[in-house]
C-alpha cells in the first residue's frame, strides 16, 4: 500500500488481495487519516489489485458512510476488468465515483470547494 | 476425466483464506475453467471460508475449518464446514443485504449463489454449518469427447 495526502486528500494506491486478512489494515489506515489529518476525499487507486470479495467492498463502503455525513468523499480510479465486475454485483458503482485515472479523480470535484 | 478428490483442513485464521483461494485457482486451472470462471470460484471459496471464521467461530482462532474438492465428469463440488455457532434461520441469512454485522454488507452468500450453479447451506445452531456448491464442468462444448 502506498501512500499519499495533499489538501486533505488521501491517495492509497492499494495491492494484493482485499479480503477478511487485508480488509481491517486498510479500515484502519483510511479511518486514522479522516480522524487524524482531518482527510474528507479519499482517493483509491485499485490497479494492483488482484482480488476482492465482500469482505474488502464492505471497508470501501464503511468508508464512504463515514465521510458522506463529514462532508467528504471516496473516489476509485484504475479499476482492472475482473474486480470491477464483483463491484459491480456488489451495486458499489451506483454508489461511489469511478475514474479511470487519479488525475480525473482529483480534477472532478475541485472546482466545487 | 478421472474422479477426484481433494480435503483441506487449516485453522481459522484470516491468512488461510488466501490459501483455499489458491487451492481452488489451482484446482479450477487444472480442470481447464475459463480464468473467469475461476475468478468466480475464488470469490465463492473466500465468502464461504470468510464465514466460517468470522461468523462460525466469531472470529477465534483454535478451530478448524474444512474445505472438500470432489471432481468427477461433469462437476466440481465445494463443500466448507466448520463446528461453529451455526445459523438460526438459514432462509433469512441468505437474504440479499442481511447480516448480523452491522459493518458486513451481507453479499457473501449473494456472491455464492450467483457464481456456483448449485448453494446448499445446512446449518445446527451450536452444531456448525456446511455449504455446499457445484459448478458444472461444460468440458462438452470446448473438448471433444474422449
Ligand atoms: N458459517 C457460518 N456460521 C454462522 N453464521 C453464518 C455462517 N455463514 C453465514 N452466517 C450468517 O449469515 C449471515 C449472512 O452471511 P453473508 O451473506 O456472507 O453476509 P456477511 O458475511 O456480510 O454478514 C451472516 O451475517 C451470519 O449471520
Ligand atoms: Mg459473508
Amino acid at each position: 500500500m502506498e501512500k499519499n495526502i495533499e489538501r486533505q486528500t488521501l491517495l492509497l494506491r492499494l495491492d494484493g488481495d482485499l479480503d477478511m486478512k487485508t480488509a481491517e489494515t486498510l479500515r484502519q489506515a483510511i479511518d486514522n487519516e479522516i480522524e487524524r489529518r482531518k482527510v474528507r476525499t479519499v482517493i483509491l487507486n485499485l490497479e494492483k489489485v488482484q482480488f476482492i470479495d465482500s469482505s474488502g467492498l464492505g471497508v470501501i463502503l464503511g468508508r464512504y458512510k463515514k465521510l458522506v455525513p463529514l462532508g467528504g468523499k471516496i473516489k476509485i480510479t484504475n479499476v482492472p476488468a475482473h474486480v470491477f465486475k464483483i463491484m459491480e454485483l456488489s451495486g458499489l458503482p451506483k454508489i461511489i465515483d469511478f475514474y479511470q485515472t487519479e488525475a480525473a479523480a482529483r480534477e472532478e470535484g475541485r472546482g466545487a470547494q | 476425466m478421472k474422479e477426484n478428490q481433494l480435503t483441506l483442513s487449516f485453522s481459522s485464521l484470516a491468512e488461510n483464506v488466501g490459501i483455499a483461494r489458491m487451492l481452488i485457482a489451482s484446482v479450477g486451472a487444472q480442470l481447464d475453467f475459463p480464468i473467469n470462471d475461476i475468478e468466480e470460484l475464488k470469490v465463492a471459496v473466500s465468502e464461504a471460508v470468510s464465514n466460517a471464521i468470522i461468523h462460525g467461530y466469531r472470529g477465534r482462532s483454535g478451530h478448524v475449518v474444512l474445505m472438500e474438492l470432489e471432481i468427477d465428469d461433469d462437476a466440481l463440488k465445494i463443500t466448507v464446514s466448520d463446528e461453529g455457532c451455526g445459523i438460526p434461520d438459514v432462509e433469512q441469512a441468505m437474504q440479499p443485504a442481511y447480516s448480523t454485522d452491522p459493518e458486513r454488507m451481507g453479499l457473501g452468500f449473494v456472491f455464492m449463489q450467483s457464481f456456483m450453479d448449485e448453494l446448499n447451506v445446512d446449518s445446527t445452531v451450536n452444531k456448525g454449518t456446511t455449504v455446499s456448491m457445484v459448478k458444472q464442468l461444460n468440458r462438452s462444448a470446448s473438448s471433444p469427447s474422449s
